[in-house]
C-alpha cells in the first residue's frame, strides 16, 4: 500500500486514508457563461492523462479532510512531491 | 521404518511416531516430516496425476516450487482443502490426505486416455478447436471443458475457520531463513532496530537443513535471534506480495499442522494475515533448482537433485537406493558426492557438458560413482517408478541401458525473484546463470544469497534442448509439469507465429499453473529462445505477481465476512422497528425497515395498509438515515447558492427550501430539503446515499475553488435521529407534546422550521412532506430518538397511528410524482430531462452545473424524459428497468425509447402507477407506448408524473 505525505499534516500516512480527485490545477472558470461550448469542454471534459509526471489532487479524506496538490509519476506511480492547495504548480 | 529411512541422518524426531492416511491407507512417520518425505520413506513414488493428460506424477521437489504432488487434506465435517504441495504438508497424528485428478484410482485413472490421445491436444488446442459453431460454446464445449478441468475439489461446506489479520511494522523485514537471512538477521540483532525474520517452512534454516555441517552453526543463530529483544521470528509464515513503499503482505499458518487444534468455538485463527511496513526489505528467498528437459523427465522417481539432497538430510530419507544424476551443472555432482558419502547408492552422473571440472570427476569416482561425461538422458523406463534410463553418448549417438531406481536432475539455478519482481525491481540477465537477476531495485530493499546470485556452487551451462537420438515429433519432453506443456508445444507455439514470451505463455499455459512456472519458465525461455534463434534478453520475461504461493481467501478476507464484511449502519429507532417484526432492505449502507407486516400480510398486502393508514389518519416513519450538513459561517447563503440550482440568499430563516444540486455536467447528482435556522445556518438534507458524496463535493468546491468563503461544513448525520409524522392526524397527534412552537398552520406553515421541544427534547420540527399529506419531521438528537418515538408512537394510538417503512415511502411519494434520485435519475439526467425546472434559479448568473444546461447536447430535441405510465390494465404492475418501444410490431432488435424507473401497485388510486424516462416523453402524453416482456406485450398510457391530490388540497391536512 502506497504511502502519501500530507501537506497538511506533515505526516507520511497509508493511502487508505486519501482518495484521488481528479487531475491539478483545473481551476473553475470564474464565469463560466461567458465561455464557448468548446472552452467549456476543455474544462469539463479534457484531462492531460500524461505518460509520467501528473499534477493531480487528492484528498486527506481519513485523516484531516483537506484536499492537496500531488505531483505522482504514473509510469512508477511513485510520488515525487506534495503541496497544499492553491499554491502554484511544481 | 522402512528401507528408504537412513539411520542416523535428518532432523526428524524418531522418538515421536506420527499415524496418517494416504488414499485410504495406513502411513506412519516421525514428528517433523512432510507429507512427502513420510510417504517417500514408504517407498512411495506416485503422488498425483498431471493436469491435462492425467500422466502420473511423483515429487519433482522438497519445497514451495513442488508442481506434482498435490493432495486435498481433510479438515473435518465435509472441509477440506485442496491443492496442497505435499512437500509443505507436515504430518500429524491423524491427517487424512488424499491425492486429486484421478479416477477411480491413482494407480488406475480412466483420465490417463488423455495421454494416448496427446497428439490432438497440441499447444493452443482450446483456442483452435472449440471456435465455432458458436452456439455450440455454451451448450456443449464449456461444460464439457468444465468437467474435465481444475485441480482437486471446491468444497461445498462454509469454512468454519476464522482468519485473523494484523499489522507489523519494523526498521528491518528479512524474508527466508536460510543461511544469507539468518546472517543478515545477526548482523541487525545487535542494533536498536526491530527486526522481523519470516520463513515459509516449519523449521527455519533454508538449504542448512540440508546440510549437517551447518547444524551447529545454525542452532546457535537462532538461539541468538531468539534472545534477542528487537527480533520477532516468524516461521511457517509466506511471505505473498510485495506493494508500494516496503509494504509486504504475508500470512502465517497457525493450526494446520496441529493435531487437536481444539473444540471449533475455542479454536486460534487458522491463519493470521500480516501486512508489514518495513523500513528496509532483504530478500533472502534462495534459488530453485531447474529441471532438464528430455524425453520421461516427469516419471516418478525423476526430481531435483537438490529435492533428493534435502529429502536425506534434512528428514533422513533416501529418494532411491541407486541413483543416477543427470547433471548440467556443478552443483549435481556436488549434491551426488554429498549423498554418496551418507550412504545412498550413486551408480552414475551423466552430465550433458564436453568437460567438466577434473576434480569433482575425482572426488565421484573415489566414490564408486560412474561418470558419464558429455552423455545425456533420451529416455526413462518404467511407469509408476523408474527402473532404468536410456543413455547417449554425444559422439557416437548411440544410447545404451543404465539400471537405476530414481533419477535426480541438476539443470542449474533460478533465482527466487518473485518479490523483487512484485516490488518492481528490475531484471538482468546474466549468462553466467543463465538466468535473470535481480538490477536495480525501485523500493528500499536489497537481495542477498542466492537469490542475488551469490553463492559458490560453480557453473552450470544453458540447457534448453538436450541431445537426443529420437524423433523430437514422437516424445514428451516436459517443460511445465502441473500444465502438461512439453518441449514440442513450446516449439509449435513459435512456428505458429507467438513472438512475445507473454504470448507464448498464454498459448500453450506455461507457467500459467498454481505454481507460477516456478520450474519451469526459464527452461520454456531457453526453448523459445532456441526455437527462434534469439538470445534469451530479447524475448523478454513473464510478469511475476502476487501470490508467490497460492493463499487461502479466508487468510485475505478475515473477519471481513458474514456479517462482518462491512457495518451494518442502524437508526436510532432500529431497535424498535425489529422488536415490531420489521422487513428489512439493505440502503446504502444503512438497514431500513421496509414494511412491517402483520400477521398473515405479504409485502403487497402490508404496503397497501400502510399506505392507507397514511392518506386516511396518520403513519410514522424513521427518516434517521437522511444525509444532513451543518453549513455555518457568515458565507453559508452564499455557498449554497452556488451550490444548488435555486436561490437561497432570500431564503428567510425558519424557513425550508428543495435544493437540487447538480454536477458540474448539468446532471443531477442529489437532492433534499434544507432549513435555514438562522442568517448564518442552515441544516442541509441530502438523500440517504448521497450524504458523504455530496459533503466530499461541496468541501471540494470550499476549499479549491472558493477558499474565501467563510463557511464551515459538519456531517450531522448521525447526530439526528428523524421521525416523520404524515397524514391529516399529524397535527393532532405531536400538539400535546411539543413545547415552544405554534402548531397552528398560520403560523407554521408547510415548508417551514421551528425549533422548541418536544416530550422535552430540544426539537428542529421540520413542517415537510414528502407523502403529500399534512407532514412533520422530527428531529431530535439522536440519543433520545427512540424515547421520542415511543412516546409519539403512543400519543398517536387514539389516532390509529401507523408505523410505515421505506416501501410505502416510496409509493406514497410516487404517487405525488415526487423523484428519488438514483431510482429515476441515473446520471445523466439533467433537471428539464425530470421536470423540475420550476427548482432551477434563472435569473441566477452561476451556480455549479449551470453553464452545462446550455451545452448542445443538453437543449436537443430527443433527450429522455420522466413522465408517468398508466397501464391499460390496472392491476398490472410494470417491472421497474423493462425497456419501453413505440411499436410493439418491428422486428427485433427493437429501438428502445425509455425505461421504466419507478412503478408501484397503488393502494390509494386502487391502480398501478409507473415513472418512467423516455425520450422526448413529455410530448408523449396521452400516447400509448409498450413495453414487451417475455411472451407478451404490455401496454400502457404516457401521463404527467402527478397522479394524486393535483390541486395540493391535502398538505395543510
Amino acid at each position: 500500500m502506497i504511502l502519501i505525505h500530507c501537506p497538511y499534516c506533515d505526516e507520511q500516512r497509508p493511502g487508505l486514508e486519501f482518495a484521488y480527485a481528479g487531475e491539478a490545477h483545473i481551476a473553475r472558470p470564474a464565469d463560466p457563461s461567458a465561455l464557448s461550448d468548446e472552452e467549456w469542454e476543455r474544462f469539463l471534459f479534457i484531462r492531460a492523462n500524461p505518460r509520467g509526471r501528473h499534477h493531480e489532487r487528492w484528498r486527506h479524506i481519513h485523516g484531516c479532510a483537506r484536499f492537496f496538490n500531488a505531483v505522482r509519476d504514473t509510469v512508477s506511480d511513485k510520488f515525487e512531491l506534495t503541496y497544499k492547495a492553491g499554491e502554484p504548480r511544481k | 521404518m522402512s528401507g528408504y529411512r537412513i539411520d542416523g541422518l535428518g532432523r526428524v524426531d524418531r522418538s515421536r511416531r506420527v499415524n496418517f492416511t494416504f488414499d485410504g491407507q495406513a502411513y506412519a512417520g516421525f514428528a517433523g516430516d512432510s507429507l512427502a518425505s513420510a510417504l517417500l520413506a514408504h517407498g512411495v513414488t506416485l503422488f498425483g496425476r498431471s493436469f491435462k493428460y492425467h500422466r502420473p506424477r511423483g515429487l519433482l521437489g522438497a519445497g514451495a516450487e513442488e508442481p506434482n504432488a498435490l493432495v486435498t487434506v481433510e479438515r473435518g465435517g465435509g472441509v477440506f482443502t485442496p491443492n496442497l504441495r505435499a512437500t509443505a504438508v507436515e504430518i500429524h497424528e491423524g491427517l487424512v490426505a488424499r491425492s486429486q485428478n484421478r479416477w477411480p484410482s491413482l494407480k488406475t485413472d480412466f483420465g490417463s486416455i488423455n495421454d494416448r490421445l496427446g497428439r490432438f491436444f497440441p499447444a493452443g488446442f482450446y483456442n483452435k478447436t472449440f471456435m465455432w459453431p458458436r452456439s455450440f460454446w455454451e451448450k456443449l464445449y464449456e461444460p464439457a471443458i468444465r468437467r474435465m478441468a481444475g485441480l482437486g475439489d471446491a468444497p461445498t461446506v462454509a469454512d468454519p475457520d476464522h482468519y485473523a489479520a494484523t499489522y507489523a511494522h519494523c526498521e528491518l523485514l528479512i524474508i527466508g531463513a536460510g543461511p544469507a537471512g539468518i546472517d543478515a538477521a545477526l548482523e541487525a540483532a545487535g542494533t536498536k532496530q526491530r527486526v522481523i525474520l519470516i520463513d515459509e517452512n516449519a523449521e527455519m534454516g533454508g538449504g542448512a537443513l540440508a546440510d549437517p555441517a551447518l547444524a551447529a552453526w545454525l542452532e546457535r543463530s537462532l538461539k541468538a535471534l531468539a534472545e534477542a529483544p528487537n527480533v520477532t521470528l516468524l516461521k511457517r509464515t509466506t511471505a505473498f506480495g510485495y506493494y508500494h513503499d516496503n509494504f509486504i503482505g504475508a500470512v502465517e499458518r497457525l493450526t494446520d499442522h496441529l493435531a487437536n487444534p481444539g473444540p471449533q468455538s475455542l479454536r486460534a485463527p487458522r491463519e493470521q494475515l500480516w501486512r508489514i511496513r518495513a523500513g528496509e526489505v532483504v530478500l533472502a528467498t534462495g534459488a530453485i533448482e531447474r529441471p532438464l528437459v528430455f524425453a520421461g523427465n516427469d516419471v516418478p522417481g525423476v526430481m531435483l537433485a537438490s529435492a533428493a539432497r534435502t529429502f536425506l538430510f534434512r528428514d533422513g530419507v533416501a529418494v532411491g537406493r541407486n541413483v543416477a544424476v543427470m547433471a548440467a551443472h556443478d552443483s549435481g555432482w556436488k549434491d551426488a558426492c554429498a549423498m554418496a558419502r551418507a550412504g545412498m547408492g550413486v551408480a552414475a552422473i551423466i552430465d550433458c557438458r564436453s568437460e567438466v571440472d577434473p576434480a569433482l570427476v575425482q572426488e565421484a569416482e573415489s566414490l564408486g560413482i560412474d561418470c558419464l561425461i558429455h552423455w545425456s538422458v533420451v529416455g526413462v523406463n518404467g511407469r509408476h517408478g523408474v527402473k532404468s534410463v536410456q543413455v547417449l553418448h554425444h559422439d557416437d549417438f548411440l544410447d545404451r541401458r543404465l539400471p537405476c531406481d530414481a533419477l535426480l536432475m541438476a539443470g542449474g539455478w533460478t533465482p527466487s525473484v518473485h518479490l523483487w519482481s512484485h516490488s518492481l525491481g528490475s531484471l538482468a540477465w546474466s549468462d553466467d546463470w543463465g538466468a535473470y537477476l535481480p538490477d536495480k531495485p525501485n523500493e528500499k530493499v536489497r537481495c542477498v544469497g542466492a537469490c542475488a546470485g551469490k553463492w559458490s556452487f560453480g557453473s552450470g551451462m544453458n540447457v534448453g534442448h538436450l541431445e537426443t537420438n529420437r524423433n523430437p515429433a514422437a516424445i514428451k519432453a516436459f517443460v511445465d509439469f502441473q500444465n502438461d506443456v512439453t518441449a514440442k508445444d513450446i516449439s509449435l507455439a513459435v512456428r505458429e507465429g507467438m513472438k512475445s514470451v507473454e504470448h507464448i505463455k498464454r498459448y500453450t499455459t506455461n507457467g500459467m499453473a498454481t505454481d507460477q512456472g516456478k520450474t519451469s519458465n526459464l527452461n520454456a525461455l531457453q526453448l523459445a529462445s532456441a526455437a527462434m534463434g534469439k538470445p534469451v534478453p530479447e524475448i523478454g520475461l513473464t510478469t511475476f505477481r502476487p501470490p508467490y504461493t497460492p493463499q487461502t481467501f479466508g487468510a485475505l478476507a478475515g473477519h471481513a465476512q458474514g456479517p462482518l464484511f462491512q457495518p451494518t449502519r442502524k437508526s436510532p429507532i432500529d431497535s424498535w422497528a425489529e422488536a415490531q417484526g420489521a422487513v428489512y432492505e439493505p440502503v446504502a449502507q444503512w438497514r431500513r425497515a421496509r414494511y412491517f407486516p402483520k400477521p398473515g400480510e405479504d409485502m403487497h398486502k402490508a404496503v397497501a395498509r400502510e399506505c392507507l393508514a397514511v392518506r386516511e389518519r396518520v403513519g410514522i416513519f424513521d427518516a434517521s438515515t437522511l444525509g444532513k450538513i451543518e453549513v455555518i459561517g457568515p458565507d453559508a447563503a452564499e455557498f449554497l447558492n452556488r451550490m444548488y440550482t435555486n436561490p437561497w440568499k432570500a431564503l428567510e430563516p425558519g424557513r425550508c427550501r428543495y435544493g437540487l444540486l447538480l454536477g458540474e455536467d448539468g446532471f443531477i447528482r442529489d437532492d433534499g430539503v434544507s432549513a435555514r435556522m438562522a442568517p448564518d445556518r442552515f441544516h442541509l438534507t441530502t438523500t440517504t446515499g448521497g450524504a458523504a458524496r455530496v459533503l466530499n463535493m461541496m468541501e471540494d468546491y470550499l476549499q479549491t475553488e472558493w477558499p474565501d468563503l467563510d463557511v464551515w461544513l459538519t456531517s450531522t448525520t448521525e447526530q439526528w435521529a428523524v421521525i416523520a409524522l404524515q397524514g391529516p392526524k399529524a397535527r393532532e397527534v405531536i400538539a400535546p407534546l411539543v413545547q415552544g412552537i405554534d402548531l397552528s398552520p398560520e403560523a407554521f406553515p408547510h415548508m417551514a422550521v421551528r425549533e422548541g421541544t418536544i416530550c422535552g427534547v430540544p426539537t428542529r420540527l421540520f413542517r415537510v412532506s414528502f407523502t403529500g399529506e399534512l407532514g412533520f419531521e422530527i428531529n431530535v438528537p439522536a440519543g433520545f430518538g427512540r424515547h421520542v418515538w415511543e412516546q409519539v408512537f403512543a400519543a398517536g394510538q387514539a389516532h390509529g397511528i401507523t408505523p410505515y417503512g421505506t416501501e410505502t415511502m416510496h409509493v406514497l411519494r410516487a404517487e405525488k410524482g415526487f423523484i428519488i434520485v438514483g431510482q429515476d435519475t441515473d446520471g445523466t439526467v439533467t433537471p428539464h430531462d425530470a421536470g423540475l425546472d420550476w427548482a432551477v434559479g434563472k435569473k441566477k448568473p452561476d451556480f455549479v452545473g449551470k453553464r452545462s444546461l446550455a451545452r448542445p447536447d443538453i437543449v436537443a430535441d430527443g433527450r429522455k424524459q420522466l413522465v408517468g405510465l398508466l397501464t391499460d390494465n390496472p392491476a398490472e404492475v410494470l417491472e421497474e428497468g423493462a425497456q419501453i418501444v413505440a411499436d410493439p410490431n418491428q422486428p427485433v432488435p427493437m429501438k428502445m425509447i425509455g425505461h421504466v424507473t419507478s412503478s408501484y401497485a397503488s393502494a390509494t388510486l386502487g391502480r398501478s402507477i409507473a415513472m418512467a424516462l423516455v425520450a422526448d416523453g413529455r410530448a408523449r402524453v396521452g400516447q400509448k407506448l409498450h413495453i414487451p416482456m417475455p411472451g407478451r406485450v404490455i401496454t400502457a398510457t404516457v401521463t404527467d408524473t402527478l397522479f394524486y391530490d393535483r390541486e395540493g388540497s391535502r398538505l395543510d391536512g
